[in-house]
């Protein structure tokens, strides 16, 4: 662990966790724009999120120590998750303790904390949520584990440095059928961890579509603007993650030297898959709940053909 | 006579001391006083564990225990992990049984405590066994001992009559299989210590015909599938301190057996052994976590979620088996390392779990999940070790059991191009098996903390709950300290794992390796929980302070009333219930798990569309049960209907049968 790597690692969480909620205004923009609205600016999430920090936290009667932690862990997770992941430098600092099968653990922790908060509240909506919730988690673990098993197989290892550097020594990996089917399956579960249409709709208002939503009901003050920041981390992180392991070009390695470059090309990654993700929800309508599995068989499906394509086609 | 030699000499001394304390004493000291002779019986099941672990072996023939064949001791480093294992469930168990059994629900009695330290000491017996009759005389009284304590609250519940004769039947149906199995083994090797079994080289047609049975025996005992039926059945009926024994300990002398018998004894086999083993531990890892995500009752949850997680260690077990004829001796001891790890992690949290189900038990007098909640404020201590081994039976970071699934993940994902093939078809299935177990295992362990301990309560017994006594909490306290250090340092173990794998499969050298961070010798991946705590830890804290320098001062948090979208407070009725919890998920598996559901409605006389009551009616029963025992139970009815027809009374035809007997042996005689 030198230096610069943990300076690289504190710029590259900082960073994330500064531009996160500027992705979900990007988002919000440009969903507005295709939809004939001016819009609020892309700015508009981070002043949400100065005024919901600086209100008085609120406990609910009836609900005890989870509800009041789960935010601090939820936003806890995803710190750490920003820290291990290679977004700009190949070399983290958490890399080496946190592999691949880490980080999707710790995406699942923050989940569990959340559903199990959900349940504290005691409410027809929080339980509703959490069980819904559940429900899609436990479902996307096998496509996640499977693809991570399709990435992996190509380089012997799940540490994501080692699969990021190795795809940039040799590009040519990326356009094998392997990669093209793993990167399928995994866009589906991106979407469905971070609650996108159509699996969820982040902007509903009708509590019977609600997944997560329905489990953060009774959050108000600091603590609704933890849960907020916290999705919106983990919504850039995942992108910024989907961009390094498919496009990982632009990234630095441990020295600070590619840093500027680093940020920019980041930056960039995520700004055209939000956009792209934007776009795309416009012409999408939530899918019925109990079709949700039916989608993500499909992407389990697919991530099942890039493993068997990993071993049979290589 | 070494150290394990002592201790194990001790532990049989603690055991008869331990039965006639039981005996002789009054009901106000005995079950204190059996309790601490059975905890200290797990102590020395303990010392001879890791004294083998640590390196001598140990080996005595006591030629006048048994007659004829005599009894045979010997402890390897395989039998002293499980040793060790047993030794610490049964002290923890028998500290927390001092605690359970002073309460309403607790077993006082002469019998069942002199058959608590039977029991213990039968269990840490099984292991040092060297030959096919004291490994099965061990067996047999480990099984009537926990047989007995299954039903002793018989007089209690009628659902216990039940579980005991379910136990019964699965308990001998496994002893006959396990004897058939290893008598032709002895008989094929002419003698029956295991150095003449090890020598022995039996065809592989027969090696097949042992080794079928003698997964069937040991498995049943595990609680594989198809023959997990009692499981759910018997581990919850028996008195909590025994159910912890039996889903923490009992259950691994099954993963024992296969490996002492499959790997040591028969020295591998072929692959199709360990394919089969492969299927069998994926059909019990998703039954099991399936049915467990569906339970209302804890303890029936647990003893599921006990299949799943016994059908886990059997997949890392098939899957060394596998790659160990496929020529990858490395990932076959990393996959090895991995099952054993889990049989390790399994048995801590296991048992952390069902002492937390029976707290819950003693204080509320329910373990209906939909009469639970509420129980954080008035229990406190049990809630948030719970909530602990919870989050580790849940194979969440930094947690023991996400260690283990992290390391049988790594040998299969490494696996893949060992074996052509077989291996490149099975071991795909396999990792999405271990990944939909985690998903619902999750998914389950969400719903019994959530719904059992969170919120407001549901029922009379869970308002008035009170937490436990001292020795309870302490019982609790040691099994969520092994499921911390081995969350935390799991490299601390890779010595005693080694030597393990080395002495089953006879591949040596570490498999995992390193300090803080856990390192893999057969690949590159590395993983470290302790970092991961300690940034976990790092980056809460930071959080915490930026919400206090953004929002510039500290504030008190104002209490207010449940918002629910406006709906007004809720009634503790309104809150979610298990079944509702597990709806999505049961909706999602209707197809596997075949639930019957329906609405009754009752109306006014006047109109029906004035509904004046409604009842949600659920029944889910397992399919594997229904499908396979009932035919069974009608085929072995319509048998028994023969013996009337063969012996019919008539002296004549007795006569006869001996007669045709003894000619038809003298024509096979004379024709062989």
């Amino acid at each position: 662990m030198t230096p610069a790597a943990l300076l690289v690692t504190a710029i590259q969480v900082v960073a994330v966790v500064a531009f996160a909620p500027v992705v979900v205004g990007l988002m919000r923009q440009v969903r507005a724009r295709l939809e004939g609205r001016a819009g609020a600016g892309i700015g508009q999430p981070w002043r949400d999120l100065r005024k919901l920090l600086r209100r008085q936290p609120t406990t609910p009667e009836g609900t005890g120590w989870a509800f009041r932690l789960a935010p601090l862990i939820l936003m806890g997770t995803t710190l750490v998750i920003a820290a291990a992941v290679p977004l700009l430098t190949t070399a983290p600092v958490l890399g080496p303790a946190a592999d691949l099968l880490v980080v999707v653990g710790l995406l699942a922790l923050g989940t569990v904390v959340l559903a199990l908060a959900a349940l504290d509240t005691g409410t027809a909506f929080g339980g509703m949520g959490a069980s819904r919730e559940m429900m899609v988690l436990a479902l996307a673990e096998p496509t996640i584990l499977l693809g991570v098993f399709a990435l992996s197989a190509r380089t012997g290892s799940t540490n994501l440095g080692g699969i990021v550097s190795a795809t940039l020594d040799d590009p040519a990996r990326l356009v094998t059928p392997a990669s093209l089917l793993a990167a399928g399956a995994l866009a589906v579960v991106v979407v469905a961890e971070t609650g996108r249409l159509p699996v969820d709709n982040p902007s509903t208002h009708l509590e019977l579509t609600m997944l997560h939503e329905a489990m953060v009901l009774e959050y108000s003050g600091t603590d609704l603007g933890l849960v907020e920041l916290a999705s919106s981390v983990r919504l850039t992180v995942l992108l910024g993650l989907f961009a390094s392991l498919f496009v990982p070009w632009g990234i630095s390695g441990a020295g600070l030297a590619g840093l500027p470059l680093a940020l920019a090309a980041l930056a960039g990654k995520v700004g055209i898959l939000a956009t792209a993700l934007a776009g795309t929800e416009v012409f999408l309508a939530k899918l019925r709940m109990f079709r949700v599995p039916e989608l993500l068989a499909g992407s389990f499906v697919l991530a099942l053909l890039a493993v068997c394509a990993s071993f049979l086609l290589a | 006579m070494n150290t394990i030699g002592l201790a194990l000499a001790a532990a049989t001394g603690l055991m008869g001391l331990g039965v006639l304390i039981a005996l002789g004493t009054g009901v106000r000291l005995r079950a204190a006083a059996t309790g601490t002779c059975t905890a200290l019986i797990g102590v020395a099941g303990i010392v001879a564990g890791v004294a083998a672990l640590a390196g001598p072996t140990f080996a005595a023939d006591l030629p006048f225990l048994i007659p004829v064949l005599g009894a045979r001791l010997a402890v390897d480093p395989l039998g002293g992990l499980f040793t060790a294992v047993t030794g610490g469930v049964v002290t923890a168990a028998a500290i927390y049984g001092i605690g359970y059994n002073r309460g309403r629900h607790g077993q006082r009695g002469r019998a069942a405590q002199a058959l608590t330290a039977v029991f213990a000491w039968s269990m840490i017996m099984v292991p040092c066994a060297a030959s096919v009759t004291t490994l099965l005389a061990t067996w047999e009284l480990m099984a009537l001992a926990s047989l007995l304590l299954v039903v002793a609250e018989h007089h209690r519940r009628t659902a216990v009559a039940e579980a005991g004769r379910w136990y019964a039947a699965m308990t001998q149906l496994g002893f006959i299989a396990l004897l058939l199995g290893l008598v032709l083994f002895a008989a094929t090797a002419g003698g029956d210590s295991f150095d003449a079994l090890r020598a022995a080289d039996p065809s592989p047609a027969r090696s097949a015909v042992i080794f079928v049975l003698v997964l069937l025996g040991f498995g049943s005992k595990a609680g594989l599938v198809p023959a997990h039926v009692w499981l759910p059945r018997a581990h919850p009926e028996a008195p909590s301190p025994v159910s912890a024994m039996l889903s923490a300990a009992m259950v691994n002398l099954g993963v024992y057996g296969v490996l002492r018998v499959g790997f040591d004894l028969a020295g591998g086999g072929t692959r199709w052994w360990w394919l089969l083993v492969l299927a069998v531990g994926a059909a019990s890892a998703l039954l099991g976590i399936l049915q467990a995500a569906m339970a209302n009752d804890l303890k029936r949850l647990l003893a599921y979620s006990t299949v799943e997680n016994m059908g886990l260690i059997f997949i890392g077990i098939g899957a060394a088996g596998v790659l160990l004829s496929s020529g990858a001796p490395q990932l076959a001891a990393l996959a090895l390392a991995a099952a054993l790890l889990h049989v390790v992690n399994h048995a801590s949290f296991k048992s952390l779990l069902f002492f937390g189900a029976g707290s819950v038990l003693r204080a509320t007098g329910t373990r209906d999940l939909d009469a639970l909640g509420g129980l954080r404020a008035r229990m406190p201590v049990t809630t948030v070790l719970f909530a602990f081994g919870a989050m580790s039976a849940a194979a969440l970071p930094p947690s023991n059991g996400f260690g283990s699934e992290w390391l049988l993940i790594q040998a299969l994902v490494h696996g893949i191009p060992a074996g052509g093939v077989v291996t490149a078809v099975a071991i795909p299935v396999a990792v999405a098996v271990v990944a939909l177990t985690a998903g619902l295992a999750m998914a389950t362990f969400v719903k019994a903390l959530g719904v059992g301990f969170f919120a407001r309560p549901r029922g009379d017994g869970a308002a008035r709950a009170t937490e436990s006594p001292a020795p309870m909490l302490v019982g609790m306290g040691l099994a969520a300290l092994a499921c911390l250090a081995t969350a935390l340092a799991p490299a601390t173990l890779a010595p005693a794992l080694a030597r393990t794998v080395g002495t089953t499969t006879g591949v040596a050298g570490d498999v995992i390796a390193g300090g803080v961070t856990v390192r893999l010798t057969a690949t590159t991946s590395t993983m470290s929980p302790l970092v991961i705590t300690a940034g976990l830890a790092l980056a809460i804290a930071a959080t915490a302070m930026g919400i206090v320098l953004v929002g510039r001062r500290v504030r008190r948090r104002r209490a207010v009333a449940l918002w629910d979208c406006g709906g007004g407070v809720p009634t503790a009725r309104m809150q979610s219930t298990a079944s509702s919890f597990a709806e999505p998920l049961q909706r999602v598996f209707a197809g596997v798990l075949d639930p019957e559901t329906g609405v009754d409605t009752a109306s006014c006389p006047e109109s029906r569309y004035l509904v004046t009551q409604m009842t949600y009616r659920r029944r889910l029963s397992d399919r594997v049960e229904r499908r396979l025992y009932p035919p069974l139970a009608t085929a072995i009815r319509w048998l028994s209907g023969i013996g009337p027809i063969l012996a019919n009374g008539s002296l004549h035809r007795y006569l006869a049968y001996g007669f045709v007997g003894v000619t038809g042996l003298l024509i096979v005689l004379a024709v062989c």
